[in-house]
């Protein structure tokens, strides 16, 4: 029975990723491109990984397919034809996939408990640590505790991916800014106006007014629920900063953007990001100087079980504070272009 | 083989959402017109979510589970509707009007 | 020789390939950015695949853990989750440039850029 729901799901798949393909509709291809990580998270629940079904939905399709949009809506919508045949790449792709199909005749069946990826390290992780670590999902001990220098690193790829986006979009729209001309006298472009499209009444946007206003409240408290639960179920930082994230988006979309960076402003997130790395780093260095190696958190209290708990508790604030200021710095950069040309 | 009456129940709830799925789906391919189609798929976001999620709850009793079922039935309901009364506003801000037009003919 | 169990395995490469393919002969940059996606959610699957146990559950302790059982491999959990969130951070810096660059050329068409800048 369970092989039915994976069959029809993996054709699913198939399907959509064909029909990705050939659409030329970008639009179309974005939207199909959220309908296959959907299916890919309830993929993923059938085989039991639950964090990850949640990471894939909330990041896969949330925030993938709004950052897609928003630059979509920055450029060309249609795709041109393409202009070569396509034997070659067909070609190199056959061949590939032919390669890629003679390897996996080596991989263990699948579903089968006795191979050899779940005998040495999966074995000590899941029965020790309860013992050792202390939260009931296994997978938040491995990532936080075990895997905890991984996910440092993992943070600051997120934090790296915010800078390059402020260096290259930036975010102020409101100075004039000047530019060099072909070597001739320094000249001033006269700045866009703060929002080229015209005003609508607010009364016309009633509804998504009052609905959002009772439901970004709900969506913050949910992501806190998230973040802090993430010991006991599914959760953790990551996605609790992406839930908190995509309420301020909805803020955004619903009044403006430039609303929306009053209440949440630049300064305040750059603030925020380096906090939460800062965060991270810190408990590192906090249980060095303490006496333990970087990232023990055995050293942080009296008792090695209380000082895992307070440290994997800072450690996914701290994610959650960095990952929540960069999807909203990143949504700024996005979203606040407004089709100039330099 | 013994099924008890929840059993019997949860199986026919399912059955009955999921063909209201499918009619939903059916409905946002033939039918002709924009507006017409937010009328298919509002019935996949009321009818058959709601029957397939008091399935679940049926099938989880008096737990925690089906109190975070219900709490998920409330959040599709409002803002699935509004989902589609924002893309049925949008729709008419852009001109698009239904085929066959009002009845008072303004 | 196990061909049932291999199922998975195949249509996940036959999803990769597809992004490979889009990666590949598309000039659009924005599709170019979506196959590269479709690719790295297909490789997710690969790996979450070989996690999975027969008759396991999701590696939570609970009040409802009998004392036998099986749980599904942690460890590709983990690196995944930390895959998915790089993956979304490459696609947002990707999207930077491509609109930088939609601003220089006017268009995202490679072979459209790649004339221009030939004929400076």
């Amino acid at each position: 029975m369970e092989a039915a729901v994976d069959i029809v799901l993996l054709s699913l798949l198939c399907v959509t990723v064909i029909v990705i393909v050939y659409i030329r509709k970008l639009f179309c291809a974005i939207m199909l491109l959220g309908i296959f990580s959907l299916i890919s998270a309830s993929l993923f629940i059938t085989m039991d990984a639950v964090d990850v079904a949640f990471t894939e939905a909330a990041v896969g399709t949330g925030i993938s397919s709004i950052l897609l949009l928003s630059a979509l809506s920055l450029t060309h919508t249609r795709e041109r034809r393409p202009a070569h045949q396509p034997y070659v790449a067909l070609m190199v792709v056959a061949v590939t996939g032919a390669v890629l199909v003679y390897g996996t005749m080596d991989l263990p069946a699948f579903g089968d408990p006795d191979s050899a990826i779940h005998r040495h390290m999966a074995v000590r992780f899941i029965v020790d640590s309860p013992q050792e670590v202390g939260p009931p999902n296994v997978v938040t001990s491995v990532l936080a505790s075990y895997r905890g220098y991984d996910t440092l690193g993992e943070t600051t790829v997120i934090f790296t991916a915010g800078i390059a986006l402020v260096a290259l979009l930036g975010f102020n729209r409101r100075k004039e800014f000047k530019v060099r001309l072909s070597g001739a006298q320094i000249t001033s472009v006269p700045e866009v106006p703060l929002s080229s499209a015209p005003k609508v009444p607010n009364a016309d946007y009633l509804v998504l007014r009052i609905v959002g206003k009772m439901f970004i409240p709900l969506i913050m408290l949910f992501a806190l629920y998230v973040q802090f639960h993430g010991d006991y179920g599914p959760g953790g930082g990551f996605q609790a900063g992406v839930i908190f994230a995509s309420a301020i988006m909805l803020y955004a979309m619903i009044f403006n953007v430039e609303t929306a960076m009053r209440v949440v402003t630049p300064t305040a997130l750059r603030l925020l990001a380096v906090l939460g790395l800062l965060l991270y780093g810190g408990v590192g260095v906090l249980c060095m100087l303490l006496g333990g190696n970087f990232l023990d958190y055995n050293v942080l209290a009296h008792a090695p079980l209380h000082g895992q708990h307070l440290g994997i508790f800072l450690i996914e604030l701290g994610v959650g504070i960095t990952v929540f200021a960069i999807m909203v710095t990143m949504f700024y950069a996005l979203g606040n272009r407004s089709g100039r040309s330099v | 083989m013994d099924f008890d009456l929840l059993d019997i129940l949860t199986a026919l709830f399912l059955t009955v959402g999921c063909f209201l799925g499918i009619s939903g789906g059916v409905g946002l391919y033939r039918l002709p017109d924009f507006f017409s189609r937010q009328h298919a798929t509002g019935v996949t976001d009321s009818a058959c979510s709601f029957l397939i999620l008091f399935a679940l709850i049926l099938q989880s009793g008096f737990t925690l589970v089906s109190v975070k079922l219900c709490f998920i039935f409330f959040f599709l309901v409002i803002t699935s509707t509004t989902a589609t009364h924002a893309l049925a506003k949008s729709a008419l801000h852009k001109g698009i009007t239904p085929i066959l037009g009002r009845e008072d003919k303004r | 020789m196990n061909w049932v169990g291999h199922y998975n395995y195949w249509v996940a490469i036959f999803l990769m390939m597809s992004g490979f393919y889009v990666v590949i002969t598309r000039g659009n940059l924005i599709k170019k950015l979506i196959g590269l996606n479709v690719f790295s959610t297909s490789v997710f699957l690969l790996y979450i695949s070989m996690g999975k146990i027969n008759g396991g559950t999701a590696p939570i302790y609970s009040e409802h853990t009998l004392p036998g059982q099986l749980f599904s491999n942690p460890v590709p959990h983990v690196l995944i989750l930390t895959a998915i969130v790089v993956g979304v951070a490459t696609t947002a810096v990707g999207l930077a440039l491509t609109v930088r660059i939609n601003e220089r050329y006017g268009t995202i068409e490679e072979d459209e850029i790649r004339a221009k800048d030939d004929s400076l």
